[in-house]
């Protein structure tokens, strides 16, 4: 098993025509993902890669059955393509864009509160079940199917992560790109619930970064909860407070939100904290056997 | 982005948030016919000047300072124009003043107690809803007071349904300890706070202090704007409010190449494709016994532009005594960057400090190979913990 997708769900592409949508469609096609059609206002009733498009996702789901949704669209458009992907019942979307307003997030999720669509992201590499199916950006080819779970805030990172875990022959269960925006959909905790109760899962990689209490909230959880060895690593152990280090996401606002803070509570909460990014799969490979 | 205080007022004052009225001037001559004007349009005896930098803290280190007749403002700004303004925000080397801020004296004696409040508009990340915080204990550091008497601090959650609902407004002036004709501004305060910080799409509005008169007039003395620069598409006018001055210029410089930079202090500096990665990054040096030099985040292309501009930038500080390239190439291949990289070195001829080249992902043997091949003096690596090893050698 895996966790969100796999060869069974249903892709639609929004912004599908684009330069980015078109050339990640392409790459996801290649994976083996079931993409089935996309969404460009305009172009309805077109084909591209030999697709159907479609000018809104309610048709785009009435005619292909679509379940779940990867937006590439423009920032400025991304939380409407947001809302209307959860408006026409598509019950996961995948947000890939970067650069969404804030306060346009804000409105997001509070839409989708009285919903059922689960977000992830946005401004994320998306999600990819190795050998089933790929719904992101990411490189398919360094992953191999097996039986660990990637939580991450970062692209990447989370590429290192993953090649360090295969090279050690450690296969991927699902790694979810939970996305660097200080509003995103899944949290941390979120996507680290479905991987504990996931049988194919026997251990998680959480990688966070400084900024926020979701690494720390997951931690607390899985003191209590946890069933799975989990090994953790916090960028930004080196970064200056205040400044945002890239993702919109990532800075120091307070005592509680430094690497250190965080990868002291991740400790003491039972997870397997590693100080070098070069250590993530060796120290997953010594706590599985 | 960050945004001046008399640049936050103008803002505020838009919006209908009573303020501490002032006029910027850029030389003491301008300051004198500033402060009377301001005589003439609020009545004021005294002026208050203050420093316009982007840095907190500016009382302490003299950037604020009362001038009780025109003689007085003539001199104080002769004084602070130009100045290197040090602040706990700012550095030991301090920040260049090049313009002031003439306020009327809004601390004038009444029939009332003055009062001072803390109020800010930020984002709760945790419930992904806007929130205001306040505290009775206004005019001092807001982290002191989170520290020393945690208690005071006071918090309400914005429904981003309905925007923020007068019951609210009515419990933040009632803890705040108001009644009266000061209770009215106070809610009328915050209803045109709030509506200033959603029309610019604000991350943090910060009022410090929000004043009580001593006639009852709720006024905000100071103010500090942090905006969303992701929302600054739809705000042209907001970024004509840009001042470079007030900018790192390595980073300003990488902007326009599009590159994410942050200077730091240290001597090893790196260039990075991804956001976590640089940071990851950042930490490998530390923990190999160097410092991080700087953040780069060249993004997903890495070309020979890109990395040619990043180096440039990397190589203009002094105390960097080695660079770190660390790519991962996903659907950038491994061998272009390294053609990228050989080709930047070349170009830019005289690097005198060692680099190290990691790549990693799609085709990086070949990466290595060319590398190596390259007779330049880059050292390659593949793992990052072989790259860890190599930074250590070389500080």
């Amino acid at each position: 098993m895996s966790v969100l997708i796999d060869q069974t769900s249903k892709v639609l592409v929004q912004g599908f025509t684009g330069k980015e949508g078109t050339f990640h469609a392409g790459l996801m096609i290649e994976y083996g993902t079931n993409v089935c059609g996309g969404v460009t206002p305009g172009k309805g009733g077109t084909r591209h890669l030999g697709l159907p498009v479609f000018n809104t996702v309610s048709e785009a789901v009435e005619a292909t059955g679509a379940d779940t949704s990867v937006i590439f669209v423009p920032p400025q458009f991304g939380a409407d393509a947001i809302m209307e992907a959860a408006d026409a019942g598509i019950a996961l979307i995948v947000a890939i864009t970067e650069g969404i307003p804030v306060a346009d997030m804000v409105k997001v999720k509070h839409y989708l509160a009285s919903r059922n669509s689960r977000l992830i992201g946005p401004n994320c590499p998306g999600i990819i079940s190795p050998g089933k199916a790929k719904v992101g950006i990411m490189p398919g080819f360094i992953h191999q199917q097996g039986n660990i779970g990637v939580v991450s805030r970062s692209g990447t990172l989370t590429y290192e992560a993953v090649d360090q875990l295969t090279k050690l022959g450690l296969g991927q269960s699902t790694c979810i790109g939970i996305g660097g925006d200080p509003v995103i959909g899944t949290s941390t905790l979120d996507a680290v619930k479905l991987l504990m109760d996931d049988d194919d899962t026997e251990g998680i990689v959480i990688i966070g970064e400084i900024g926020g209490d979701m690494e720390v909230e997951a931690a607390r959880w899985i003191k209590e909860h946890g069933t799975k060895p989990v090994v953790g690593f916090i960028a930004g152990q080196t970064a200056p407070k205040g400044r945002r280090m890239g993702h919109a996401g990532a800075i120091i606002g307070g005592k509680e939100d430094t690497a250190a803070a965080k990868m002291k509570i991740m400790n003491e909460c039972g997870i397997h904290v590693v100080e070098s990014p070069a250590l993530i799969g060796e120290t997953m490979a010594k706590v599985l056997k | 982005m960050n945004i001046h205080e008399y640049q936050a007022k103008e803002i505020l004052k838009q919006n209908g948030v009573a303020i501490q009225e002032g006029i910027v001037a850029y030389s003491p001559d301008e300051a004198v016919e500033a402060a009377k004007k301001l005589q003439k349009e609020t009545g004021t005896g005294w002026w208050v000047l203050k420093a316009q930098v982007h840095a907190g803290g500016r009382g302490k280190g003299g950037g604020v300072k009362l001038a009780k007749n025109l003689d007085e403002v003539k001199e104080i700004a002769s004084n602070m124009i130009g100045m290197q303004l040090v602040t706990h925000q700012t550095g030991p080397a301090g920040k260049k003043v090049r313009k002031i801020l003439v306020a009327q004296d809004v601390y004038y004696p009444g029939p009332s107690q003055k009062e001072e409040f803390y109020m800010s508009i930020l984002l709760n990340r945790k419930t992904g809803h806007h929130t205001i915080m306040y505290s009775p204990e206004g005019g001092m550091d807001i982290e002191q007071v989170a520290e020393q008497k945690p208690d005071r601090i006071f918090r309400e959650e914005i429904d981003p349904g309905n925007g923020i609902l007068p019951f609210q407004a009515r419990k933040i002036a009632f803890n705040l300890g108001l009644s009266g004709n000061a209770f009215k501004e106070m809610t009328r305060f915050i209803f045109a706070l709030y509506k200033a910080y959603s029309s610019v799409d604000a991350s943090l509005v910060e009022i410090n202090p929000v004043l009580k008169t001593t006639d009852d007039k709720i006024l905000a003395v100071d103010a500090k704007f942090n905006l969303d620069d992701n929302a600054l598409f739809r705000h042209p006018e907001l970024l004509e409010m840009r001042d470079l001055d007030e900018e790192d210029p390595t980073e300003v410089e990488a902007a326009r190449h599009n590159l994410n930079f942050v200077k730091l202090d240290g001597n090893v500096g790196c260039m990075v494709n991804g956001a976590g990665l640089a940071m990851a990054t950042m930490d490998i040096i530390k923990l190999s016994g160097g410092e991080p030099a700087n953040f780069l985040d060249v993004g997903g292309g890495a070309s020979a532009e890109t990395v040619e501009a990043g180096l440039k930038l990397i190589l203009n500080d002094p105390a960097v005594k080695a660079v770190l390239i660390n790519i991962f190439g996903g659907i950038v291949r491994c061998d272009r960057v390294a053609n990228g990289v050989v080709e930047a070195y070349k170009k830019l001829g005289n690097i005198n400090v060692p680099v190290i080249v990691r790549l990693q992902g799609t085709n990086a043997e070949e990466g290595k190979k060319v590398i190596d091949a390259s007779g330049l003096k880059v050292r390659s690596a593949i793992t990052l913990q072989e790259a860890a090893l190599l930074v250590k050698e070389v500080v």
